[in-house]
């Protein structure tokens, strides 16, 4: 809410002019206007215009600030002026952490099968086909191995925009391979949650694949390998009730959305306005839920220091 | 039990309370007229029977999430009492309160000593909220928890009791961990040395219901519901619209028929004809039973092979498609 104020503010601001712009001040004495300026950018000099090319814009949710898409993928997808972390996909986190980009995806081959037949707005088979269609990407999770610093290790990691990330039986199953792929060449798992919970068309399937995770992270538990969950924005329902909160270190990207019940549901329980930060990383810490807040530029130096202060 | 006319009727249950009405009405004009009428009263009260059998044969799955609900139906300290000798209720999560929508005990089973927990619903206004309509907080979740360790410790088996309509989602518990508490209870229940048999007697929503609800037995009663979203809020996400909790109950294939021939539970426990709302004798004592045979069962093998044959439960559950291996796989490493 603040963020509108103070947006409503900026606006504000651009009408009435800053000190810069007399010109439109007198204008506005002499004859009132029939437009409205909305935007700080068009007073731009030309002298200050970006050289850039075509149709490769990014625009900050977070402060609005605009860059050019090479300079945010450059500066790992975070804001150069806010910090907001932009949401990214498994290739873009296993180019960032593992060492030359190169690593071994595992377990590709495995994918959701419509077994309940559910039909919502459209058939799951439906929903599943599309995405299939317009990605590359086969379920919302991707597992791979490869070098982080030199350091061995096993990343599982979600795609939110495959059905919201969403947990069901290929997800489990993937999961439970990855472990079983650790325990067999002793390897740390680093897992990457970035889900809205559950998937709702694999009905109770996808409920269980709570305990299978659990289960599968108890053995590796046993074999005393270190895992690690960095939650990611956003983390929610059944993911944080299962092994987004079960990790031996629980961490997170700054600002990441993360909570059991999404934000409108508790709003609408309580029936009152949420604090400022309410289930953000910074209020996750705060209340001891997590063990630190990793910048992504430092993802990876974090990483590969915990390797090693595990391993020796 | 409520009996008639304290008996409260669901939409589809119209027709039993026309019934008992019309009993009502014999009854007086007996009193008046001094006629004996108990030949015509037997028979409206076998057709009572006959409709409530017919009733719970061609329910839909809404019907049966309403028949869960039911404000009638027996809940888990109800169960305690008529199931177990010698409950003493215990208290606390040894952290922050005491969470009176999660309770739990040590408790005799026909002589043998049990620690029974589970999530408790209000039977009126006020003691509703005193539950809070079964949604636990964390502190209830780890309530839970200990009570479990202690029943380790001292090597009781392990019986809850599901009903909720989910885990709390409000402020405080969000600040006290809710999904962390939840996570916590699978990971601990699926390794506990003594055995742990689950029982979904009213509604079993999601994480709500998980985090008490991992064990060597699930169990459904005939009139409940177990998945992984309660169909109101599956319709609002879903279809967004929250008329369409009819077709979503369908689609989840939520009833305990559905989940048996999942093989997501071991099995579906009868309930009197009707609904366990008629009758809390009968509902209880077929429960036991079921109980009984269950925990022998489960009692006959090792704490180590229990836990192996948990885990391997849980981890053939799903299902999923497996395209011909490629190359990816082998060039790894």
């Amino acid at each position: 809410m603040k963020k509108d104020q103070e947006k409503e503010l900026d606006i504000d601001q651009d009408l009435t002019g800053s000190e810069t712009d007399h010109t439109l001040i007198n204008q506005q004495e002499v004859k009132p206007k029939w437009y409205k300026r909305i935007r700080k950018g068009i007073l731009t000099k030309t002298s200050e215009k970006k050289e850039t090319p075509e149709g490769l814009w990014s625009k900050c949710p977070e402060c609005n600030y605009i860059c050019t898409s090479t300079e945010l993928k450059e500066n790992v997808y975070v804001c150069p002026k806010c910090n907001y972390h932009h949401r990214i996909g498994s290739s873009e986190y296993f180019d960032l952490l593992f060492d030359n980009k190169e690593y071994g995806e595992l377990f590709d081959n495995i994918i959701s099968k419509d077994f309940l037949k559910f039909t919502d707005l459209k058939p799951y088979q439906q929903r599943l086909d599309e995405i299939y269609a317009k990605s590359h990407l086969k379920d919302s999770m991707r597992v791979a191995v490869g070098k982080i610093n030199g350091e061995e290790m096993v990343i599982a990691c979600m795609d939110f925009e495959f059905i919201g990330g969403s947990l069901g039986s290929v997800m489990g199953e993937k999961f439970s391979r990855a472990v079983d792929f650790c325990i067999e060449y002793k390897l740390p798992y680093l897992v990457i949650s970035k889900s809205g919970g559950a998937r709702m068309m694999e009905s109770a399937f996808s409920l269980m694949q709570l305990a299978k995770t659990s289960g599968k992270l108890s053995q590796l538990s046993d074999a005393k390998l270190p895992y690690i969950s960095l939650l990611t924005d956003p983390t929610f329902g059944g993911i944080s009730a299962s092994f987004g909160m079960l990790g031996d270190l629980n961490i997170a990207e700054p600002g990441a959305l993360i909570g059991f019940a999404g934000p409108r549901v508790i709003k609408e329980t309580i029936k009152k306005d949420l604090p400022e930060g309410f289930q953000r990383s910074e209020f996750l810490l705060e209340h001891g839920f997590l063990d630190f807040i990793v910048d992504r530029k430092e993802l990876k130096s974090k990483m590969s220091q915990l390797i090693v202060l595990f391993k020796n | 039990m409520p009996q008639y006319p304290n008996r409260q009727f669901l939409e589809f249950e119209q027709p039993i309370k026309t019934l008992f009405e019309e009993i009502e009405k014999l009854k007086q004009t007996a009193e008046k007229s001094k006629i004996d009428l108990s030949d015509a009263i037997k028979k409206l009260e076998d057709a009572i029977i006959e409709k409530r059998k017919d009733i719970t044969e061609h329910l839909t799955p809404w019907q049966r999430v309403q028949l869960s609900r039911h404000p009638d139906r027996p809940y888990t300290f109800k169960y305690i009492q008529k199931i177990f000798d010698n409950f003493i209720e215990l208290h606390g999560d040894r952290n922050v309160k005491d969470d009176k929508a999660m309770v739990g005990g040590f408790a005799q089973l026909d002589g043998e000593t049990i620690m029974v927990i589970g999530q408790q619903k209000g039977v009126n206004t006020k003691t509703r909220q005193l539950r809070n309509f079964g949604m636990a907080n964390p502190e209830g979740y780890r309530k839970a928890l200990r009570l479990m360790r202690l029943a380790e410790k001292f090597n009781k088996p392990v019986i809850t009791f599901v009903d909720t309509p989910g885990a709390y989602p409000g402020l405080e518990a969000e600040e006290r961990g809710q999904g962390e508490a939840i996570a916590r209870n699978i990971y601990e229940m699926i390794r506990l040395r003594v055995p742990v048999i689950i029982i979904i007697i009213g509604e079993g929503a999601s994480g709500g219901a998980f985090g008490i609800g991992v064990g060597d037995r699930t169990l459904m009663m005939e009139n409940t519901w177990y998945t992984v979203i309660s169909p109101e809020s599956c319709s609002s996400i879903l279809w967004r619209s929250w008329d369409k909790k009819e077709v979503a109950a369908e689609q989840l294939k939520l009833t305990a028929k559905d989940m048996k021939g999942f093989g997501l539970i071991d099995d579906i426990i009868n309930e009197p004809i009707g609904g366990a709302h008629w009758d809390y004798d009968e509902a209880s004592s077929i429960l036991k039973s079921v109980i009984l045979r269950e925990l022998a069962a489960v009692k006959s093998i090792s704490a180590e092979e229990r836990i192996n044959q948990r885990i391997n439960k849980y981890c053939k559950m799903g299902f999923w498609e497996e395209l011909p291996e490629d190359d990816i796989v082998n060039n790894a490493v």
